[in-house]
C-alpha cells in the first residue's frame, strides 16, 4: 500500500513537472497545426530543439544575456517555420509531413555532428546557461521542498511554475485566436482548402501563420525542457517526442484548447505510474522475476501506454475533451 | 472588344432594376438584350461581364480547353453545357484562378484576370461553387456562412486578438447570414454541423455561402446534381433570384429541362471547344450540338463494304504478326507510341 501511494506521488510529480510542460507545449503547437489547421507537422521536435539550443548557444557559447537567448530561440523557430512552409504549403498536406520529419532528424544529426561541436557541443551538448533564469526564483533554489508527498528542488519548482504559467498564457492565446474570425478561417482550411480559396481567403498566408505560431509554441517547449534539465543535448530531441506529443494531443482531444494540457498531464502520469508501480510490484515479488524483470519496465510502460491509447480510440475516439459528433462526421 | 463601343440600354436598365420595387414580374433584361444577337460561336454581346480570349489548357497531350472567343452577358443566366469531358469544369477552374491556362487572357469588367490566385479572383466578385459540394463539415452552418463575408477585420492575426475591433462587424455579418439562411430555409439548422446536412441542403448552403460575399458573378458547377426534384425547383428559384438581383450567373448543368427553363443564353462545349451558342431554344436544333452529344458517325450501322474493309484490315494485321519477328516488334512499337 505504501508503495502504491509512493507510486502515486512520484507519478504526480512527473505529471506536474517540467517534462509535462514540455509535452503540453509541443502538443499545443501541434494542436494549432494539426487540430485547427490540418497541417501534418511530423517534426515538431525540430522547433523545440531550435528553441532550446537558441538559449544554450546564445548564453554558453556567445555569452549573451539569457533573455536575448530566448529571443534568438524564437527567431530561429520562426525562420525554420518559414523555410519549411515556403516550398511545401502550396502543395498537398503530405509534403509538409515529409519535409518536417526529414528536417527534424536531419537537424538533430547536424547538431550532434563533430563538425558542429564547436557551436552545439556535439554529442556532449551544452550546459550552464540557465543560471540567470533560476536566480530569478523568489525562493532558495538550493533547498529541497516537500510538495504533495515528493521532494522537489527549488529550481525544479521554479521551472515548473513558470512553465505552467506559460502554458496557461498560451492556452489563453489559442482560445482568443480560435474564437475569432481568424480561427474560423483556420478551421475551414482544415475542412477544405479550395472552398476557402473560393471565398476569397489567402489560404497560403493563413497556413504559414499557423505553422509559425505552432512552431514558436513548440520552440518555447524546448526552452522549458533545456532549462529544466540544465543541459541541451541534441539526443534529447529524438523525433519520437513528436509522436508522443501527438499521443498527448489525441488523448486530450484535438482542436480543444485544454486538450493538450490534460493529455500531457495524463500521459506523463501514466508512464511514470506504470514505471514506479511495476518496479514496486517486481521488488515485492508480486510479479515473478521470470515474467518481467526490472530492466524491462522501461519498455513495458510504453506498451501499456500504447494499449491505453488503443482502448481510448476504440471507446472514445474524440479524446477526453473532444466532441463525439465531430469525430463521427468523418465516418459518414 | 467590339462590344465596348456599343453599350445598349441593358446596362442602365439592370442598374435601375436594383432600385426598382420588388414584386414586379421578372423582366429578363438579358434575354431581351440578347434577342437580336446572331447564333454564332464567339459572337459579341451588348454588355459582356466576362470576355475570354484564346484560352487554352492542355494536360500532356490532351487539350482540355481551347476557347477562341467567348463573351458572357452581364445580368443574365448563361448555361454551359456539353457532354462529359467537354472541358466545362476546367474552364470554370481557369476562370476562377484554380487553374492557370497555357495561353490566352480573360477579363472581368475589363480587368484582366490572367494569373490571379483564386482568392484574388473571389475578392473581385467572382465566386464559384463546386461540382462536388464543399460544405465545411466540422463547422456549423452559421460558421460556414460567416466565412463567406469579405473584408473581415477579425481575419487578421493581430486584430483577431482584440475582439472589440471585429465584434460589431461580426454581428452585422451574422444578421446578414441569418437573412440568407432564412431565404434558403436553413435557419433552423444554423447551429448544426454542416456535415450533418443532406446533399441538397449542402448545395443550398454552398450557394448561400457564396452570396455572403455580395458577388457580381456567380459560377455554379452542376448546382442540381444529386438533388431531389422538389429541392431542384427551389434551387432553380434561387438561381433566378440571383438574376433578379442583377448578378451574372454562369452554370454548368446536364439536365436540359433546367437549362431550357432558366438560361438566357446557352454555350455548348465539346472536346474543349465552344461548338455552339445561342438562346436555349436554338440549341436543340443545332447540328453540331446533336453530333457532339450523340456522335456524328457512330450512330449509323456499318455498311457491308465497311464491314469487309475492317475485316480485311484485321486479317492483314494478323498475317503480319505471324511473319518475321523484327517486323512485328517494329509495328508493335509504333502502335504503342501512337496510342500514348
Amino acid at each position: 500500500m505504501g508503495d502504491l501511494l509512493n507510486a502515486f506521488a512520484v507519478a504526480g510529480k512527473s505529471a506536474l513537472g517540467f517534462q509535462a510542460v514540455f509535452f503540453a507545449l509541443l502538443a499545443i503547437g501541434l494542436n494549432v497545426h494539426f487540430g485547427y489547421t490540418g497541417l501534418l507537422n511530423f517534426g515538431q521536435i525540430a522547433f523545440a530543439m531550435l528553441g532550446g539550443f537558441g538559449i544554450a548557444i546564445s548564453v554558453s557559447q556567445w555569452g549573451l544575456n539569457f533573455w536575448v537567448g530566448v529571443l534568438v530561440g524564437i527567431v530561429a523557430t520562426v525562420v525554420l517555420a518559414l523555410l519549411l512552409g515556403l516550398p511545401t504549403l502550396r502543395l498537398r498536406a503530405d509534403y509538409l509531413a515529409i519535409a518536417t520529419i526529414a528536417t527534424a532528424e536531419g537537424l538533430r544529426l547536424l547538431f550532434r555532428s563533430v563538425s558542429a561541436s564547436e557551436v552545439t557541443g556535439g554529442t556532449r551538448g551544452l550546459s550552464a546557461f540557465n543560471g540567470d533564469f533560476v536566480s530569478l526564483a523568489p525562493w532558495d533554489t538550493g533547498q529541497r521542498y516537500s510538495v504533495l508527498g515528493t521532494r522537489w528542488s527549488g529550481g525544479e519548482l521554479w521551472v515548473a511554475l513558470v512553465g505552467w504559467l506559460l502554458v496557461a498564457l498560451l492556452c489563453l492565446l489559442v482560445w482568443l485566436l480560435m474564437r475569432s474570425p481568424w480561427g474560423r478561417v483556420l478551421k475551414a482550411i482544415r475542412e477544405d482548402e479550395d472552398a476557402v480559396r473560393a471565398l476569397g481567403k489567402n489560404v497560403y498566408l493563413y497556413k504559414m501563420q499557423s505553422l509559425v505560431l505552432g512552431g514558436v509554441i513548440g520552440g518555447l517547449g524546448g526552452m522549458v525542457y533545456v532549462i529544466g534539465t540544465g543541459a541541451a543535448n541534441p539526443d534529447q530531441f529524438q523525433n519520437a517526442n513528436t509522436f508522443l506529443a501527438y499521443a498527448v494531443l489525441i488523448l486530450g482531444g484535438a482542436a480543444r484548447v485544454l486538450g493538450p494540457v490534460v493529455g500531457a498531464i495524463i500521459l506523463l502520469f501514466v508512464i511514470q505510474f506504470a514505471d514506479t508501480g511495476l518496479r514496486a510490484l517486481i521488488n515485492n515479488g508480486v510479479i515473478p522475476e521470470g515474467l518481467l524483470s526490472a530492466t524491462d519496465v522501461a519498455q513495458i510502460r510504453f506498451v501499456l501506454v500504447g494499449l491505453g491509447l488503443m482502448l481510448l480510440l476504440v471507446f472514445r475516439p474524440q479524446g477526453i475533451f473532444g466532441d463525439r459528433r465531430e469525430v463521427m462526421l468523418d465516418a459518414r | 472588344m467590339p462590344a465596348e463601343n456599343t453599350p445598349t440600354g441593358a446596362t442602365a436598365a439592370s442598374l435601375h432594376k436594383g432600385a426598382a420595387p420588388a414584386g414586379r414580374a421578372p423582366q429578363r433584361l438579358a434575354q431581351a438584350a440578347l434577342r437580336d444577337i446572331p447564333w454564332e460561336v464567339g459572337v459579341a454581346k451588348p454588355d459582356p461581364a466576362i470576355v475570354v480570349e484564346n484560352v487554352t489548357r492542355t494536360f500532356g497531350g490532351l487539350t482540355a480547353v481551347s476557347v477562341d472567343h467567348l463573351e458572357v452577358q452581364r445580368g443574365g443566366i448563361t448555361g454551359l453545357i456539353g457532354p462529359n469531358g467537354a472541358g466545362k469544369t476546367t474552364l470554370f477552374n481557369l476562370l476562377t484562378g484554380f487553374d492557370q491556362p497555357n495561353t490566352g487572357t480573360w477579363a472581368f469588367d475589363g480587368k484582366s484576370l490572367g494569373k490571379l490566385a483564386p482568392h484574388r479572383v473571389a475578392r473581385l466578385g467572382v465566386v464559384r461553387t463546386f461540382q462536388l459540394t464543399k460544405a465545411l463539415s466540422r463547422l456549423t452552418v452559421l460558421e460556414n456562412m460567416l466565412l463567406g463575408a469579405q473584408g473581415q477585420r477579425g481575419e487578421s492575426f493581430l486584430r483577431a486578438l482584440v475582439p472589440g475591433i471585429w465584434r460589431s462587424q461580426e454581428k452585422a455579418n451574422t444578421a446578414k447570414a441569418m437573412d440568407l439562411l432564412r431565404r434558403f430555409k436553413l435557419d433552423a439548422k444554423k447551429d448544426e454541423f454542416a456535415g450533418t446536412l443532406s446533399g441538397g441542403q449542402r448545395k443550398l448552403l454552398e450557394m448561400a455561402r457564396a452570396l455572403m460575399s455580395d458577388p457580381k458573378v456567380v459560377m455554379l458547377d452542376e448546382p442540381m446534381a444529386g438533388v431531389n426534384p422538389a429541392l431542384t425547383q427551389s434551387l432553380l428559384g434561387h438561381v433566378k433570384d440571383l438574376r433578379e438581383e442583377g448578378m451574372t450567373v454562369i452554370f454548368v448543368e446536364h439536365d436540359m429541362d433546367v437549362v431550357r427553363d432558366i438560361s438566357d443564353w446557352v454555350v455548348v462545349m465539346a472536346a474543349g471547344r465552344v461548338i455552339a451558342e445561342g438562346p436555349p431554344e436554338s440549341i436543340s436544333q443545332n447540328q453540331a450540338v446533336v453530333d457532339a452529344y450523340l456522335g456524328a458517325h457512330h450512330d449509323a450501322p456499318l455498311t457491308v463494304e465497311e464491314e469487309d474493309r475492317v475485316l480485311a484490315q484485321a486479317e492483314a494485321a494478323i498475317a503480319q504478326e505471324e511473319h518475321g519477328g523484327g517486323e512485328v516488334l517494329g509495328t508493335d512499337g509504333t502502335t504503342g507510341r501512337t496510342e500514348r
